[in-house]
């Protein structure tokens, strides 16, 4: 079988372990139609099940059990290792994302195996040979996983996530993890509300207006802000932003940054460095505003506007709302 | 007093345009400079600040060939005490290769009397982006591992690390001796003084060579994307170009109604 790790929010099944599941599937197909088992772990929303099961899921491995409720990567990667163990897994996925790299590459190691990170696409099932990111995503590595057990997670946004035609009946067993000695000593013990990580809206909003240097300062994004509000996105900045200390870096996207694929992003004041454009490649539509025409985020983007942002989108904002009704 | 191990890894900067190699195994770094990946940037500063406020001290540790010593020197020059190289090849080593290399100087170190309560690590290197040599380190050391924090601190035998996590900014507090892996965000660069690039030049490096032969990454061959010719329309020119903008969002539907 195929195991998956699914992350779930308030929400349910989180969008980009959707697209895993998604990817597992076209992996479990060329591996000759080997089923797809998932692990959750703690609390999960009603209606989870019925979201695995669109996604043709045959078994979830529910790990209910309050030592996992607040998050350790060692103790939550423990649940993944039996599950996979138990199913004797022949491919173990998870997104991309910090909390799935984090518990696979325990897994990795528990398992003995080796691991590829941020997986783009499977070139050959007998021997695996994967794709994956390299070089902040300017450049691919082809990788040949050799193990009894391939190791994986996939980069986000590389599939979109689709529902299966036969909607599947997934078993559920409640599972208590084998923890080591010590898995617990990485816990979580307390978490700040004050200050939320809006990297996951980031990466699931479908539209973000993303600004650079062109800002000015710390108090350049007023403007931005309110373009954002009137398109009910998300803002993403640069990484010379973050550095510069105008805004937090979870708003960062880039190789050191959140990876996004909206349906529109607007770059604004920025120029396109590679680093940056590993962030953002996979947005369906860029408009660009920019002083610069050579700028490389100009020629890379779909529409432009040369001029300065802060003439550009206060014109912008003031002709949304002149032709609201 | 906590002695602190930071590692880097020297990496082509990628900022330009990448070639490859001929044989398609590594980046072409004939015409580009090297530099380490901005979480290494910032586990050097955390290493520095933990070693300063417990009077212990920060070694660099670099695996690569000869001219990695310049990132060795780079960190000593912001601070850190002393630097290591594992002289090897670092196309050949791949994360577990690494790990182990790096846990045969730790316990090596602590054989002659240094202990390395903190071994940091960059998230992932900018190369190879494995996300794992700071896991696998921690297994070969048998000690606990923080992936992703931003800002840490130490009182006594305990770490108080801190990361983002879904749900906000995570805590954790765990017993030294412990390996984190730094994520960007938390910590400012540290840029060297003149009195430091004069220290650094003038350090010993210690040079080790790995005890076991390295069983490689699973690389069959690196491929670049292709070249995309740029297919811009461009809406207009500054202010006046709103109305061309806003026809385009209401073409997109993405105007909330």
């Amino acid at each position: 079988m195929i195991l998956v790790f699914v992350e779930t929010d308030a929400g349910g099944v989180v969008e980009v372990s959707r697209e895993t599941l998604t990817f597992s599937r076209g992996l479990a197909e060329r591996a000759g139609g080997l089923p797809v088992h998932v692990v959750v772990i703690g609390d999960v929303p009603a209606g989870t099940t019925s979201q695995l099961a669109a996604q043709g899921v045959q078994r979830v491995h529910h790990a209910q059990d309050e030592r996992l409720q607040a998050y350790s990567g060692a103790a939550w990667s423990a649940a993944v290792v039996d599950a996979a163990r138990d199913g004797d897994a022949r491919a173990v996925l998870a997104a991309g994302t910090p909390r799935g790299s984090e518990i696979l590459a325990h897994t990795s190691v528990r398992l003995g195996v080796a691991m590829a990170a941020n997986v783009v696409a499977i070139e050959a099932v007998s021997p695996l040979v994967v794709s994956r990111q390299v070089l902040g995503g300017s450049a691919l590595e082809e990788m040949r996983l050799d193990d009894d057990v391939a190791v994986l997670t996939v980069a986000g946004h590389v599939v979109e996530s689709a529902e299966v035609s036969d909607v599947t009946t997934p078993d559920v067993v409640t599972v208590a993890p084998n923890l080591r000695d010590g898995d617990l000593l990485t816990r979580v013990v307390r978490t700040d509300q004050g200050e939320p990580d809006q990297s996951g809206a980031l990466a699931s909003a479908h539209v973000v207006v993303g600004a650079g240097r062109g800002a000015g300062g710390r108090d350049g994004f007023e403007d931005l802000l309110e373009l954002t509000d009137l398109l009910g996105g998300a803002l993403g900045v640069s990484r010379v932003v973050t550095n510069l200390g105008w805004r937090p870096h979870h708003e960062q996207v880039g190789q050191t940054g959140s990876r996004i694929a909206p349906d529109l992003y607007i770059p604004c004041g920025i120029s396109g460095a590679i680093q940056h454009w590993a962030g953002c490649s996979g947005a369906k539509t860029i408009l660009a505003v920019n002083n610069d025409p050579e700028a490389p985020m100009v020629t890379k983007a779909h529409y432009a506007v040369i001029g300065d942002l802060h003439e550009v989108v206060p014109a912008i904002n003031a002709e949304i709302l002149r032709r609201r009704p | 007093m906590t002695d602190v191990l930071v590692c880097v890894k020297r990496v082509p900067d990628n900022s330009g345009e990448i070639l490859l190699t001929d044989d398609a195994q590594s980046v072409d770094a004939r015409h580009v400079g090297f530099t380490v990946s901005a979480h290494e940037v910032c586990a050097v500063a955390l290493a520095v600040e933990v070693a300063a406020a417990t009077d212990g001290e920060a070694t660099v540790l670099t695996l690569g060939p000869g001219d990695a010593v310049e990132q060795a020197r780079d960190a000593v020059a912001v601070g850190c005490a002393s630097a290591v190289l594992i002289e090897a090849d670092s196309g050949a080593h791949g994360p577990a290769d690494v790990s182990r290399a790096i846990a045969e100087v730790v316990l090596a170190h602590a054989e002659r009397g240094r202990t390395y309560d903190l071994v940091l690590l960059g998230n992932d290197a900018a190369d190879t982006g494995d996300f794992q040599v700071g896991a696998r380190l921690g297994y070969e050391l048998d000690r606990p591992v923080l992936t992703g924090i931003s800002t840490l601190d130490v009182t006594g035998r305990t770490v108080t690390a801190r990361g983002d996590g879904p749900g906000g900014a995570e805590v954790f507090e765990v017993p030294l001796p412990a390996v984190v892996t730094v994520m960007e965000g938390g910590v400012t660069p540290r840029y060297p003084s003149v009195p430091g690039r004069m220290k650094a030049k003038r350090a010993t490096v210690e040079t080790v060579i790995p005890r076991t032969a390295p069983t490689g990454g699973g690389r069959v061959r690196l491929k670049l994307p292709p070249a995309q010719p740029s297919s811009v329309q461009i809406l207009g020119e500054g202010p006046d170009a709103a109305p061309a903008v806003v026809d385009l969002l209401e073409r997109l539907g993405v105007l909330p109604t």
